[in-house]
C-alpha cells in the first residue's frame, strides 16, 4: 500500500534531543510512526520522552532496538557525516531534513552511498509520508489522506498545497516523498517512480518539478519508455529570472539551462499531463484517473 | 555568491596558478601609479563589476601608454556598464584592475562545474576560448572536454594530461597545463567554489599557462567554514532590498511586477508568482519567509515588498502546517497594525485553523481581501490592480 515506509517500519531520529529533532519527533509518534529510538553522540541511556531509548551510535540503535529507517534533523556542518554514519551502520531509509549542507560534502556522501543498500531522501527536503502509516519529516500530517496517488516533489510546502488539494477531492496518496531541493539529493525523481511503478497500489503519480537541473528531462524520458501508470507535473518557476537562486540551492537557471518551459515541453513530448497553473493539480489528476 | 575578477586572481596566486601582474584600483590617480609599477608596454584597464561580457560592453581596454591609462581609466570608473548580463540598467564601475599586458599566442576556456546529472565535479576544456562556452556546448559540443572528477580521489594527473593533450598542447606547454589544471581544482575543492571559469586560459609566445579571466563563484551553504566569503562579498554589486531582507534572514528576489508576494517555502512562492503571472499581473518580487510567518517576519516583509514603489498590491500566500493559521493571521494583522500599508493586501492562509484565521483577518477591522483557494488568491490581487 505504500513505498519506503509503513507503519511497521522501525524509526529513529539522529539529533533527537535537539529543539528540531525533537519537535519533530514527537509529532512524528503522534502521527503514529513507530519511532523505536534517537541518536545525539554523547547522550546515550537517556530516554527520549521517558520511553524512547538514546543512543550514542546508528550501529548501537540497529543493533538494540532493529532501527531499519533514520529521519535526520542533525546542523549542516554534521549532517553529511551523519548519513554516512546511519549508511554504513546498515540503515536501510534515509531521510535528512537539514537544509545547507555544503554541495562539496554532499558529493563525497553521494559518492560513499554507491556501494551501500539504502535509499537517501533529500538533504534539504520535508520527507517521506506513508499516510495512515508512518511519517518521518516535518510535513503536517493532517492534510494527507490514504489512498492511491503517489506525490514525488523538489519542494516543502507546495507539495503541502498538492497534497491539501488531492485530499480535499478526496484523493487519497500511497506515499508522499519530497526529494529535496538542493543540486546534490539521493534519491531522484526517476528512482521514487521505479518504486511507485512497481507498487502495485499506486494509480498515479504527482511530480512536482522546479527549474535547476535536468531531472525532470531526465525523468521523461524515462517515463515515457517505462511507466504506464499517469503522471501529472506541475514546474515552479515559470516566472523565475535567469542566474538568481530561488531560495533552494538547485533552484537556479544557469548558462540558460534548467528553465521551467524547457522542462515542460519535456515533459509534454513524454506524454505527461504538465498543468500551467499550480492551482490545477488535484483536478487534472482526477481527470487523469477517470474520476 | 559571486567575487570580482581581481578576488578570483587572489585566490589562484595562493594555490600557484599563474596569473597576470596586477592591481585594484579606485581612483585615475592609482590606475596611473599601478600602470608605472607594472612597467610594461602594454597595460589592460579592467572594469570590475560582478556581471560577465565587460569586455563587449567597453569596460576592458588596452593601454600603450601612461597617458592612455589616464584617459582609459578616467573614461571607465564611473561609466555605467551594460552588458547582456547587467540587464538595460547596467552597473557603475568603481574600480578597475590595471594588469600587465600579456603576449598570446592561443586563447583556451578551461571551467569546473558540478554535473549535477552525475553528482560529480567535471573539468571542462575547450580550444574555443574567448567566446561564451554556452554557446560552443550549443553549436559544437564536441569542442568541449570534459573530466569527471571521482570525489574520493580528486583530479588526477592523467586527467589533467587527456585535458592538456586534447587542446593540442606541446612541449612545456603541456606540464604548465597540468599544473594549472591540478591548481584550479584545489582552489575549487578547498574554498568550496561553486563555479571557476577561466576564460581565456593563454598560451603565451614562451609556452606559459596563464589565466587571462577568471570567475570563480562559491557555494552560500559552506560560509560558516571560510570567513573570507563575507571579506569579499560587495554590497555594492547586489540590489540594496536584496541586502536589507538578507539582514532579517528573508529571502527577496526583486523582480519587475507590481504585484508584491509574501509566501513560506521556495516553491510555493516560486509558485504564487507563476500564479500571478496567469492570472494576468506581474509578480514584483521573490519572497520567502520561512517555516512559518510571525509578528516580526510579517513586519519585515512588509517593510521590503513595500520598499519597492512599484509594488500596487500585495498577496500574502502561507500554507501553515505545524505552525496554525490563526497565529499566522494574527501575526500579519499586529504587523500591519502598527505600519502604514497604502495598498490593497490579499491574504490567503490554508492548513491547519484556516477558518478560525479568515474570521480574525475579517474582525481585525482592517482592510484585509480574504482569499480561499489559490487560483482565488490569484484572480483576487490581479483584480483589485484593474
Amino acid at each position: 500500500m505504500s513505498i519506503l515506509i509503513d507503519e511497521k517500519t522501525r524509526v529513529i531520529v539522529q539529533g533527537i534531543t535537539g529543539s528540531e529533532g525533537s519537535f519533530h519527533a514527537t509529532q512524528m509518534i503522534e502521527y503514529g510512526t513507530n519511532l523505536v529510538g534517537g541518536v545525539t553522540p554523547g547522550k546515550g541511556g537517556q530516554k527520549f520522552m521517558d520511553k524512547i531509548p538514546v543512543f550514542n551510535t546508528v550501529a548501537e540503535a540497529v543493533k538494540e532496538v532493529g532501527a531499519e529507517a533514520s529521519t535526520i534533523f542533525v546542523p549542516p556542518a554534521f549532517a553529511a557525516d551523519a548519513i554516512m554514519e546511519a549508511a554504513a551502520a546498515g540503515i536501510g531509509v534515509i531521510v535528512c531534513i537539514t537544509e545547507g549542507i555544503p554541495a562539496m560534502d554532499m558529493l563525497k556522501v553521494y559518492d560513499y552511498l554507491q556501494d551501500k543498500d539504502c535509499h537517501l531522501v533529500g538533504p534539504n527536503c520535508p520527507g517521506v509520508i506513508s499516510p495512515g502509516k508512518s511519517k518521518m519529516g516535518i510535513m503536517p500530517g493532517f492534510i494527507h489522506k490514504e489512498g492511491r496517488v503517489g506525490v514525488i516533489s523538489r519542494s516543502g510546502t507546495l507539495t503541502y498545497e498538492a497534497v491539501g488539494q488531492l485530499t480535499s477531492l478526496g484523493i487519497g496518496q500511497s506515499t508522499c516523498i519530497g526529494i529535496g531541493g538542493d543540486p546534490i539529493i539521493g534519491t531522484r525523481f526517476i528512482d521514487a517512480l521505479k518504486l511507485f511503478k512497481e507498487d502495485e497500489n499506486t494509480d498515479a503519480v504527482v511530480m512536482i518539478g522546479e527549474i535547476g537541473g535536468t531531472a525532470e528531462e531526465e525523468a521523461a524520458a524515462w517515463i515515457k519508455e517505462n511507466f504506464d501508470k499517469p503522471v501529472v507535473s506541475f514546474i515552479a518557476g515559470q516566472t523565475a529570472p535567469p542566474g538568481r537562486r530561488m531560495g533552494h540551492a538547485g533552484a537556479i537557471i544557469s548558462g540558460g539551462k534548467g528553465t521551467a518551459a524547457e522542462k515542460m515541453k519535456a515533459l509534454s513530448d513524454a506524454g505527461i499531463h504538465v498543468c500551467k497553473s499550480p492551482a490545477d493539480i488535484g483536478s487534472t489528476i482526477k481527470e487523469a484517473l477517470g474520476l | 555568491m559571486k567575487i570580482h575578477e581581481y578576488q578570483a586572481k587572489e585566490i589562484l596566486r595562493r594555490y600557484n596558478v599563474p596569473v597576470p601582474r596586477g592591481k585594484v584600483v579606485y581612483t585615475v590617480d592609482e590606475a596611473v601609479a599601478a600602470a608605472a609599477e607594472l612597467g610594461t608596454d602594454v597595460v589592460v584597464v579592467k572594469a570590475q563589476i560582478h556581471a560577465g561580457g565587460r569586455g563587449k560592453g567597453g569596460g576592458v581596454k588596452l593601454a600603450r601608454s601612461i597617458d592612455e591609462v589616464r584617459d582609459l581609466a578616467g573614461q571607465i570608473l564611473g561609466m555605467t556598464l551594460v552588458t547582456h548580463q547587467t540587464g538595460p540598467e547596467g552597473r557603475v564601475v568603481k574600480k578597475l584592475l590595471i594588469e600587465e599586458g600579456m603576449n598570446i599566442a592561443r586563447e583556451l576556456y578551461l571551467g569546473i562545474v558540478l554535473d549535477r546529472a552525475v553528482s560529480k565535479l567535471v573539468v571542462m576544456a575547450s580550444t574555443e576560448g574567448g567566446v561564451e562556452i554556452e554557446k560552443v556546448a550549443e553549436e559544437s559540443p564536441e569542442k568541449i572536454l570534459k573530466e569527471w572528477v571521482d570525489p574520493a580521489v580528486g583530479m588526477t594527473a592523467f586527467q589533467a594530461r587527456n585535458l592538456a593533450f586534447g587542446l593540442g598542447l606541446v612541449g612545456k606547454q603541456v606540464g604548465n597545463a597540468v599544473k594549472f589544471i591540478l591548481g584550479l581544482y584545489r582552489a575549487f575543492v578547498e574554498t568550496d567554489a561553486s563555479l571557476a571559469e577561466i576564460n581565456p586560459l593563454v598560451i603565451t609566445g614562451d609556452g606559459n599557462v596563464i589565466a587571462l579571466d577568471a570567475k570563480i563563484n562559491f557555494d552560500d551553504n559552506a560560509d560558516y567554514r571560510h570567513s573570507f566569503y563575507a571579506e569579499m562579498r560587495d554590497l555594492d554589486e547586489e540590489e540594496a532590498l536584496e541586502v536589507e531582507a538578507s539582514k532579517y534572514n528573508l529571502n527577496y528576489i526583486k523582480l519587475d511586477g507590481n504585484v508584491g508576494c509574501m509566501v513560506n517555502g521556495a516553491g510555493l512562492a516560486m509558485a504564487t508568482m507563476d500564479i500571478i503571472k496567469l492570472a494576468g499581473g506581474e509578480p514584483a518580487n521573490f519572497l520567502d519567509v520561512g517555516g512559518g510567518a510571525n509578528v516580526d517576519t510579517a513586519r519585515n516583509g512588509f517593510k521590503i515588498i513595500l520598499s519597492d514603489k512599484n509594488v500596487k498590491a500585495i498577496l500574502i500566500n502561507i500554507f501553515g502546517g505545524i505552525v496554525r493559521c490563526d497565529r499566522v493571521a494574527k501575526g500579519v494583522i499586529e504587523a500591519a497594525k502598527t505600519m502604514d500599508i497604502n495598498v490593497p493586501v490579499v491574504v490567503r492562509l490554508e492548513g491547519t485553523n484556516a477558518k478560525e484565521a479568515g474570521v480574525l483577518l475579517n474582525e481585525s477591522g482592517m482592510d484585509f481581501i480574504v482569499a480561499g483557494s489559490l487560483q482565488d488568491a490569484a484572480e483576487k490581487v490581479v483584480g483589485v490592480l484593474q
